[in-house]
């Protein structure tokens, strides 16, 4: 069903006092009244395996967090339940102060409408050109006419820079131009949140820094809040104002990126310094090497 | 004891795993069932499935209509003059076609061609998180991926199982009377006069619509249920071919007997 809908994207950027500063994002956290996303105790998991155990953590509007951690450790597995594409086994995920978990679909679905989400590849439709992959949400929800269609999605277009290329279809652009193109069509509904899905993997050191420009820049001209998950520690500390590690099941670490740099957390200074070993072993489990290979004296 | 334990554990995982798809299975077919009139308002995109899945499969109906239309001319008047009515050719291709073998080839073929495409398509699409998008895009996919060609499917089989009987028809024309020599007069009066339009020509097109559902529905439920690996999407397209082709063959015994029984 077509919404009234008025583009964000035509209003004047937020002024950057609107934003608060890094240093004063935790304190924030405690003194803002409602964040735009909030974990409460939440455990999770899939099948068998508990992935997140008793996690509390919000974001505050308007700030870029990026989750950081171990492949595996559940940090893109926030950024499901936040969308509820995976439901919590206890516990609450609240955006701006609703359940989601609660929602019925109708519900769920006008909460989507309100986030905007990068996947790891882009995840374009591929028998759609990038004007129509920008397009899509625009014809999905909103009754706007093909005029103002085409002019939304040429200024979605022109701010990720890739307005020349709205005729090419995703198979002949490149890994990054389509995260690009891709973060066009998150925004093209004007979103509350962005979810980052490791905007950084596979991009070359360009594309890498193009990619933290936008996110950074999205973030204060359009004042929505952004939610990064990545593994690559230069840009992701250049960008944002709060990191969170995540790790076995929980939240291992969090802060600045200034307090992070100098932080003796071992997990937290192997990432950093990304030391083939330390809290995370180099080894997966296994049984002695002496064992393995017969050797005599059992060494390891 | 702990064998008799794993065998029971295992067996109750097996009926676990089959419980859930039936459940899925269920849910997805009640709410293609659901959502298909509303892909009537977007009929450009139901129009795009036809295309797709119609267009695309003409070229090897219509050539396998007519390879079966020549083995029917051939075997037909084999039979047929052993009892001296080789005249009744133009009646048995006619009706062999309408009633039989136009749906159940046509649906095996529709199978392969068009149902593979299909699970593929969706599994590929799975895989490379394009309905996972669209989901966070508050865009339904049942309703804006498989409803459309659901209803794509379900229109395109019908009309396919009536061109390959046509061409299969001329294929049995071009061997009985051009080639072989069975009276042309008599080869088109017997078809006209033994082909009835509702018993014969409709059971052949509810049979068709029948098969089309199925195949469609199969193809559908198994991309959007797959694996989202490459191993994944080929075990989907295989189990697809495989499991319509049982259905159409299994369910071609239960319409035929209930059409006979009527």
């Amino acid at each position: 069903m077509p919404v009234p809908w008025s583009p964000r994207g035509l209003d004047p950027p937020l002024a950057p006092s609107s934003v608060p500063p890094a240093s004063n994002l935790v304190s924030s956290v405690a003194t803002s009244p409602a964040p735009l996303v909030e974990l409460r105790g939440v455990t999770c998991g899939y099948g068998d395996r508990i992935i997140l155990k008793d996690v509390n953590l919000t974001v505050p509007r308007g700030s870029v967090v990026a989750f950081m951690g171990t492949s595996g450790g559940g940090k893109t597995t926030v950024l499901r339940l936040i969308g509820r594409q995976l439901g919590v086994r206890s516990g609450q995920v609240l955006f701006d102060g609703t359940d989601v978990a609660g929602l019925d679909r109708d519900g769920l679905m006008a909460i989507r409408r309100r986030m905007g989400m990068l996947f790891q590849f882009g995840a374009l439709f591929t028998d759609l050109s990038v004007f129509d992959n920008v397009a899509f949400p625009l014809r999905e929800h909103t009754d706007l006419t093909e005029t103002m269609v085409r002019d939304l999605v040429l200024m979605k277009l022109n701010a990720v820079g890739l307005r020349g290329a709205r005729d090419l279809l995703p198979s002949q652009i490149s890994g990054g131009m389509s995260r690009r193109v891709a973060l066009a069509r998150a925004i093209a509904l004007d979103p509350d949140l962005i979810m980052y899905d490791e905007p950084f993997a596979g991009l070359d050191p360009i594309s890498m820094g193009v990619a933290a420009r936008l996110i950074r820049e999205l973030n204060d001209a359009l004042g929505v809040t952004s939610i990064v998950v990545s593994h690559d520690v230069d840009e992701t500390f250049s960008i944002a104002d709060h990191v969170v590690f995540i790790a076995n099941g929980g939240i291992a670490a969090q802060g600045t990126p200034d307090e992070l740099r100098k932080t003796d957390d071992p997990l937290v200074r192997q990432f950093v310094d990304a030391a083939p070993d330390g809290p995370v072993r180099f080894h997966y489990p296994a049984t002695s090497v002496g064992e393995d290979f017969g050797l005599r004296g059992g060494a390891r | 004891m702990s064998g008799i334990a794993d065998m029971l554990s295992a067996i109750g995982r097996s009926v676990c795993g089959g419980l859930t798809g039936i459940g899925e299975a269920t849910r997805l077919m009640g709410r293609l069932v659901v959502l298909t009139p509303a892909a009537l308002a977007r009929f450009r995109l139901v129009a795009d499935q036809i295309f797709f899945l119609g267009n695309y499969s003409l070229a090897i109906i219509s050539v396998s209509g007519l390879f079966v239309g020549f083995v029917l001319g051939l075997q037909g008047y084999y039979t047929l003059q052993r009892y001296g009515s080789s005249e009744a050719l133009g009646l048995l291709v006619a009706l062999s076609l309408v009633r039989e073998l136009g749906p159940v080839v046509t649906a095996l073929l529709f199978a392969g061609r068009a149902g593979t495409a299909l699970t593929a398509e969706i599994g590929l699409m799975k895989s490379g998180e394009q309905l996972a998008a669209m989901e966070m895009m508050a865009v339904d996919p049942v309703r804006r991926v498989l409803a459309p060609r659901f209803l794509g499917g379900l229109i395109a089989m019908p009309l396919l199982a009536a061109v390959f009987s046509a061409v299969g028809i001329i294929g049995g024309w071009l061997v009985g009377v051009a080639l072989i020599g069975v009276d042309a007069g008599a080869f088109w009066s017997q078809m006209q006069s033994g082909v009835d339009v509702f018993k014969d020509v409709g059971n052949g097109v509810i049979k068709s619509l029948v098969f089309g559902l199925t195949v469609t529905f199969v193809a559908l439920l198994q991309g959007y249920f797959c694996q989202p690996t490459p191993e994944g999407v080929a075990r989907a397209t295989t189990r697809t071919v495989v499991m319509s082709s049982l259905c159409v063959l299994g369910l071609d015994f239960v319409l035929t007997a209930l059409m006979f029984s009527i």
